[in-house]
């Protein structure tokens, strides 16, 4: 590396070392005395939970927060990284989970947005079209460099991005949750990619919470959790149990233990729903689909494919088209008695995709956001006023019933962590006894000890007899908790699976819109 | 309701360096035109509050910031900017004007009841048509109250040179007196019932204060708004979807019944304002009765952080800053009207526009002080800690 040490300050072998990072954020330490070596030419996986200090371990080394404590070495000289532009010039890159692209620019104009040569763009373009076309042929990386971004599918996003990083230079790539919108073909793809650069000599640090990943490219791996690095090994020396429980401190049940599901009576049907978004565009294009009571309904795909629309619409703040039938009665789909609150009067209960713009309201407390769509009821209303000892004592009553953590009524919802906040909203929701349940990426953001706690309520809700449509972007949670699966791609279903029929490969073609190829 | 600071600092100490700010620039202000900053303050201070005639017309005046502050305050709480406090309390004023005029009422408690209802009807009419347009067309309400105030200006300059002058009466545009029988019970009624003397002075008198029962009723009013806001289903909804229209939505909260309904009881407090400038002072309808109470009522709302307490203590700061004013201004000529203006608009500025300049060092200070307690697990923030995901308030 031409940037090698003149002074030996650390092993040169060593992509990046940090020595002692500590950062707090008040009273939150974010990242507590972490020490970390990443050898060059290697993947290295950073596993752990939500608010393990995992990003903020990321911004210090690109950047965007100073350390409080603690030294950066890259390639084993110590370095200063007050902000981006010197991560870059230390060849760092980081392709974030949002990427961060002009959607009405090209991909040439992207890759060369900020790291032109000169003030005349031509050349700078001419020198990025050659190294794309080079990037191209050496890494399966082939994007169209007159692209406009906004035109590309996710897939090729983030592969812009990546071409981004290379075109500055960058000998370490760091990767943030980067597949949380690909298909499993399209992360595939990814890996590939990825293993292609470290066999060039780059470094790759892939930061991510889904253990198979980690399993399946890392070279080594560190586990955080609670702002603290918990271990380091060889990804070759591990498995998905012990992360697991390094990750939460304690030994983790990963797989779902459930009965064969016994349905009963047709619940919810759903005939040619359609949805129109405020641009014109069908976000739903004739959606077709029964679920039944005991059984759970899993909708696979990836995000931005209708998913969001279907849950708005049975959750009545949308509008749409076509029929839905709650217990053989149709259900208004337009005028004043189409809202949330005659959906839930009718027996439909709904946690929300976003929990934290939707499901709570952030700044409410405990207390008052159990009572949160229901606040009309009787038992927390009486008259003009609301009961707050009744909201109160409810809340005291489902924090003890959902252990959530700290069991405190009067703590603003935002105070909660993702995994709490779910918790309350799960608990709202279940508790009053719905005939269906509409349940939006019910673990996203949630720490894996709680993923543990929400399926077994999920599943303990369908023995009771309820139906329950449950959307994921996570295909282990749907492989793992469904009954039956439709795949949803552009607002229609692509088919239904059974999960012990069915397996990942046969869905992401599905969810990428290839119904021939999987059937 | 921030994290980052204790409630005291939230709701005391800030406004407080705020108004420091704004009283040290006034200061250089008044220094450069070379005055002694501190003999204009103690004046001020003195015509204000030194006398039982200074706290009089003080409370009077806070009596109008209190309505339209808390009638500013309702829509904030739906994220609602309403400037149209001006032009909604004009309308109040023709409602107060339109009962008082025409019905020989027997007694100023019936009257009052009449004009009560007048001065809301009329207030939350000239609302609702802006909020109207906000939650069916998606008009900006910013928008369209800014413009409602120039129709309401110009309807009253009509109304009162055509339609409401009295015949013959010199051409002044106003109404005729109202009955006597209609005047509110003031603080000079309240001292001839006891018997206190009261001392004639050049500007005040408490004998001749406007201070009336309307000062009371403001007070009512503030509590009404608490129980509202914080006790009732509709203030609980009212607050969610200011907190959050997604979330309103997905409760089954419609957003054109709380836009309607908080314009309208907004634009309802600002036409009660009436009460206490129409109907309590002039006794008739003049050309201004509002006199820009409508705009100061928003930095009184935002000063007051939206809660009828300290709305209340904005507002009284607001009317010392009016009355004061005019005291300082008799007493040098060289502190004109306008310089009166000067210093209010830096309080103004201060505690409205730039809170966040002093609000946001005062977080890092009070989160550094209290970095030596353990942190609870639990309640790390979201996201890694990232603390640009931290919710800023409003």
């Amino acid at each position: 590396m031409s940037r090698a040490a003149p002074r030996d300050e650390g092993d040169a072998a060593l992509a990046i070392e940090l020595r002692g990072i500590s950062k707090s954020f008040g009273p939150v330490q974010a990242n507590r005395d972490i020490s970390i070596e990443v050898r060059r030419g290697t993947i290295h996986g950073i596993i752990g939970e939500n608010g393990a200090g995992k990003s903020t371990l990321m911004s210090i080394l690109y950047g965007f927060y100073r350390a409080d404590a603690g030294e950066i070495l890259i390639g084993g000289r110590r370095t200063e990284i007050p902000d981006s532009q010197a991560a870059i010039d230390a060849g760092i890159g980081m392709v974030f989970q949002h990427f961060k692209l002009v959607e009405n620019f090209t991909v040439l104009e992207n890759v060369i947005l900020g790291a032109e040569d000169g003030r005349l763009l031509k050349p700078s373009l001419a020198k990025a079209r050659r190294l794309l076309k080079q990037l191209a042929d050496d890494y399966e990386m082939d994007v169209d460099p007159e692209a406009v971004i906004e035109e590309l599918g996710v897939g090729q996003q983030q592969r812009v991005e990546i071409l981004k990083a290379l075109y500055r230079e960058a000998d370490i790539l760091i990767l943030d949750e980067p597949t949380g919108v690909l298909t499993p073909a399209e992360a595939d793809h990814l890996f590939r990619i990825l293993r292609g650069l470290r066999d060039e000599g780059k470094t790759i640090i892939l930061i991510t919470h889904k253990l198979r990943e980690i399993m399946e490219i890392t070279d080594s791996v560190s586990v955080m959790r609670r702002g603290e690095m918990t271990a380091t090994v060889p990804t070759a020396e591990t498995s998905p149990e012990e992360l697991a429980e390094l990750m939460v401190g304690r030994k983790v049940l990963l797989r779902v233990d459930k009965a064969p599901a016994r349905p009963g009576d047709v619940v919810l049907e759903v005939r040619d729903l359609r949805v129109v978004d405020e641009q014109k565009v069908e976000r739903l294009r004739g959606i077709d689909l029964t679920i039944r009571a005991g059984e759970i309904l899993g909708i696979a795909g990836v995000s931005g494919n209708g998913q969001s629309e279907l849950l708005e619409v049975l959750g009545g703040y949308a509008n749409g088209t076509g029929s839905i039938r709650m217990n053989g009665q149709e259900i208004d789909l337009t005028g004043t008695a189409s809202d949330a609150r005659t959906r839930r009067a009718r027996g439909i209960a709904h946690v929300p995709e976003d929990r934290q713009r939707e499901g709570l309201v952030m700044d409410y407390r405990a207390w008052e956001n159990v009572a949160f769509g229901y606040h009309s009821d009787p038992r927390f209303s009486s008259g003009l006023f609301m009961d707050h000892a009744a909201m109160r004592a409810d809340c005291d009553d489902k924090m003890r019933r959902f252990d959530v953590r700290p069991p405190d009524p009067t703590l603003a919802a935002k105070n909660f962590s993702g995994g709490n906040q779910q918790k309350i909203v799960l608990a709202r929701e279940i508790e009053r006894n719905p005939d269906l349940l509409l349940i939006g990426q019910p673990t996203r953001g949630v720490d894996i000890g709680a993923i543990e706690f929400i399926h077994e309520q999920i599943v303990a809700l369908r023995d009771q007899g309820k139906a329950i449509l449950l959307v994921s972007v996570e295909l282990d949670e749907i492989m793992a908790l469904s009954d039956r699966i439709a795949v949803m791609f552009d607002g229609r279903i692509m088919g239904e699976r059974l999960p012990g029929e069915t397996d990942q490969r046969e869905l992401g073609l599905l969810m990428a819109g290839m119904a021939g190829a999987a059937a | 309701m921030n994290d980052a600071l204790p409630k005291w600092a939230d709701i005391a100490l800030i406004p407080l360096l705020n108004l420091t700010l704004a009283l040290i620039v006034s200061g250089l202000v008044v220094g450069f035109i070379g005055e002694d900053p501190f003999e204009v303050l103690s004046l001020l201070i003195e015509g204000a509050v030194g006398s039982a005639d200074g706290w009089s017309y003080t409370l009077y005046y806070a009596t109008n910031f209190i309505f339209t502050g808390l009638g500013v305050a309702v829509a904030f709480h739906a994220r609602l900017f309403n400037i149209g406090g001006e032009g909604q309390a004009m309308l109040g004023g023709l409602g107060v004007a339109l009962a008082l005029l025409y019905v020989p009422w027997p007694h100023w408690s019936l009257a009052l009841l009449a004009a009560m209802t007048g001065a809301a009807l009329f207030g939350a009419a000239w609302a609702a048509i802006p909020a109207w347009l906000q939650a069916r067309r998606g008009s900006h309400i910013v928008i369209t109250t800014i413009m409602f105030n120039f129709i309401a200006s110009a309807l009253m300059v009509y109304l009162l040179s055509r339609v409401l002058l009295v015949p013959g009466a010199g051409g002044s545009p106003e109404t005729a007196r109202f009955a006597a029988a209609t005047n509110l019970p003031a603080i000079g009624d309240l001292y001839a019932l006891m018997g206190w003397g009261c001392v004639e002075r050049p500007i005040a008198s408490v004998c001749r204060a406007p201070l009336n029962i309307a000062f009371l009723l403001a007070l009512l009013a503030g509590f009404a708004v608490w129980a509202l806001l914080w006790r009732t289903r509709l203030g609980y909804e009212i607050r969610a979807f200011g907190h959050s229209e997604p979330a309103a939505l997905y409760a089954g909260i419609s957003p054109t019944k709380i836009i309607m309904v908080a314009m309208l009881i907004s634009g309802g407090l600002c036409g009660l304002m009436a009460i206490n400038a129409v109907m309590g002072e002039a006794e008739r309808l003049v050309i201004d009765p509002v006199q820009g109470a409508g705009f100061v009522g928003i930095a009184v709302a935002l000063m007051g952080r939206s809660h009828p307490i300290g709305i209340c203590l904005a507002a009284l700061l607001f009317g010392m800053l009016y009355q004061g004013g005019g005291y300082v201004e008799f007493d040098i000529p060289a502190i004109s009207r306008e310089m009166i203006l000067v210093i209010q608009a830096l309080v103004i500025l201060f505690t409205g526009a730039l809170d966040n300049m002093v609000r946001a060092p005062m977080e890092a200070l009070f989160l550094n002080r209290r970095r030596p307690e353990p942190a609870l697990p639990t309640s790390a923030t979201r996201s890694d800690g990232d603390p640009k995901e931290r919710k800023v308030e409003p």
